[in-house]
């Protein structure tokens, strides 16, 4: 019932990324400029625009549960953005990685990618805070939903203009651009994002159904025992 | 709504006016925000980026004072049960108190921005006045949009004064960029170089799309 | 083959996936430590069950699930 075809979509999800991975280092030519360095770009950039659409998706879920008041939209937008942080993260080392690689510096802030998940790795880090200083659970669920409305909206806008900022005075250095590539590299890069985007759907659903079950276990426990094994402690996450 | 809107605004202006709790603060801590950056940068003036990046910082912080008591007074004394008892729009209090931190704001900047002219800044600011003061109310808007919601986001929960900053810091960069690129011109070196224009526009959307939003989600703030 | 510069960039590059493969790592450990917790909890339900049964039906079959 729950996490059903999470099966076959890990199953995908693993083919993709080793057809991908596979392909970066036994098909895909070197690049010009930057040469074998230039290779993380089949893993940053995919991280980097799935990790924005989920923040995204957590602002959609988070208006629906605003909407709807269903507790499960608050749990997917949970899900979503807490699944994106990880992959901000995974952006940020591997973009500073690249940039020493490439250019000697761990840290470039005329390259638009890596400034922009700087500031929304810094905005989403205070969603937990936020969440876990509300104790009551409606509220809490509430106002995580007003927020990932407010932060999922400014997650394109904070890229356009961090971008508008940078390019006007420095060209594009890492050349994170897909434009003017040659089309094997965008092939690869294509079944790469292909790839990062299974991986995060598959581990969305798998979280979602930890979380689900948790949530009927611990109601079969108050039904069985009476006893609510609840947790004594206030946590960050929604429980159903 | 414009007439329940008017009525908050009066109130907060009233008590700020009677109480002067905040927007004296705020203004001495403005000023004392652009001392401490002489001695931080070590420099006897300033223009250019340099001067429009100091200006705005010092409003930021000085705003970030300001949210942390735009609802104190509602949450302290009862004024949102009050409030959420009488039939109007609920997001009339969001506009009071985005206009009311504008107010606040603008007061701040008419002390702060003479007393940066004196300390600080090399070129004059006589010319640019009249653009001056239009950029500062754009990015103030977005400061006030942005600021009057996240404010309001903390003031239900524990970690009141931690969580607004947090918030609204990283949401305001954008206003940041805009408002620096926008001033930096206005305070160059060699004389005022003209406003750019796509920079403006930006702050503009900016602040449409974030007041849009403040203005769709700000009822569910105050269920309870 | 492919060439695979072992020196310098070679090093950017592997630290770069290795960073990707241990998170990926560590949340599938931290998922599975809750899937034992929640195993744990379902055992104790069942045997649960099972004494409020004993006094009732001590042949009901149980059911597992796996």
């Amino acid at each position: 019932m729950h996490g059903k075809g999470l099966r076959t979509l890990a199953l995908l999800t693993a083919l993709t990324l080793t057809a991908a991975y596979a392909l970066v280092f036994f098909w895909t030519p070197n690049d010009a400029d930057q040469g074998f360095v230039q290779k993380i770009f089949y893993l940053h950039v995919p991280m980097a625009i799935v990790a924005l659409c989920g923040f995204v998706a957590g602002g959609i879920f988070g208006a629906m549960h605003l909407r709807t008041r269903d507790g499960r939209w608050d749990l997917r937008a949970y899900v979503a953005i807490h699944l994106s942080q990880i992959l901000a993260v995974g952006v940020l080392v591997t973009g500073s990685i690249w940039a020493k690689g490439a250019w000697g510096h761990w840290w470039l802030w005329d390259e638009p990618m890596l400034v922009s998940f700087l500031i929304v790795f810094l905005l989403y880090a205070t969603y937990q805070v936020l969440r876990f200083s509300i104790e009551d659970r409606e509220r809490q669920a509430r106002y995580a939903s007003v927020f990932a409305v407010l932060a999922g909206a400014f997650v394109p806008i904070n890229f356009a203009v961090v971008r508008m900022a940078e390019s006007y005075v420095h060209p594009r250095t890492l050349g994170t651009t897909t434009g003017g590539m040659p089309g094997e590299m965008m092939l690869t890069f294509l079944i790469a994002l292909a790839g990062m985007a299974l991986l995060f759907v598959t581990l969305w659903k798998y979280e979602m159904a930890s979380k689900n079950a948790v949530a009927e276990v611990r109601a079969l426990r108050l039904r069985l025992l009476g006893d609510d094994d609840a947790l004594p402690r206030r946590t960050a996450a929604p429980t159903l | 709504m414009l007439t329940a809107v008017g009525a908050i605004l009066r109130k907060d202006l009233l008590l700020e006016l009677r109480t002067r709790e905040s927007v004296p603060a705020m203004a001495i801590f403005a000023v004392t925000t652009l001392v401490v950056f002489h001695f931080a940068l070590d420099r006897p003036t300033l223009a250019g980026d340099l001067a429009a990046g100091v200006l705005w910082v010092s409003f930021l912080f000085a705003a970030m004072l300001g949210l942390n008591r735009l609802f104190v007074a509602e949450e302290e004394q009862g004024g949102f049960d009050g409030f959420m008892l009488a039939p109007i729009d609920r997001t009339s209090l969001y506009v009071a108190k985005a206009l009311a931190l504008l107010a606040f704001l603008a007061i701040v900047q008419a002390i702060a921005v003479p007393a940066f002219a004196i300390l600080l800044l090399d070129p004059s600011l006589w010319p640019v006045l009249p653009e001056l003061v239009g950029v500062l109310l754009l990015g103030d808007a977005g400061i006030c949009v942005v600021g009057a919601l996240v404010s309001a986001i903390g003031i239900r929960t524990r970690a009141r004064d931690l969580i607004v900053p947090l918030l609204a810091l990283p949401l305001l960069i954008p206003v940041v960029i805009g408002a620096v690129e926008a001033t930096a011109p206005l305070l160059a070196e060699g004389g005022a170089e003209p406003l750019p224009g796509r920079w403006l526009l930006t702050l503009g959307l900016y602040d449409a799309v974030f007041a849009a939003i403040a203005y769709a989600v700000f009822d569910d703030l105050l269920e309870d | 083959m492919p060439a695979l510069p072992l020196d310098e960039a070679g090093k950017y590059v592997a630290a770069a996936f290795l960073v990707f493969l241990a998170l990926l790592l560590i949340y599938v450990a931290i998922m599975a430590g809750r899937l034992s917790r929640l195993e744990r909890e379902l055992g104790e339900l069942h045997e649960a069950l099972d004494r409020r049964d004993a006094g009732h039906d001590p042949a009901r079959d149980r059911e597992h699930v796996a």
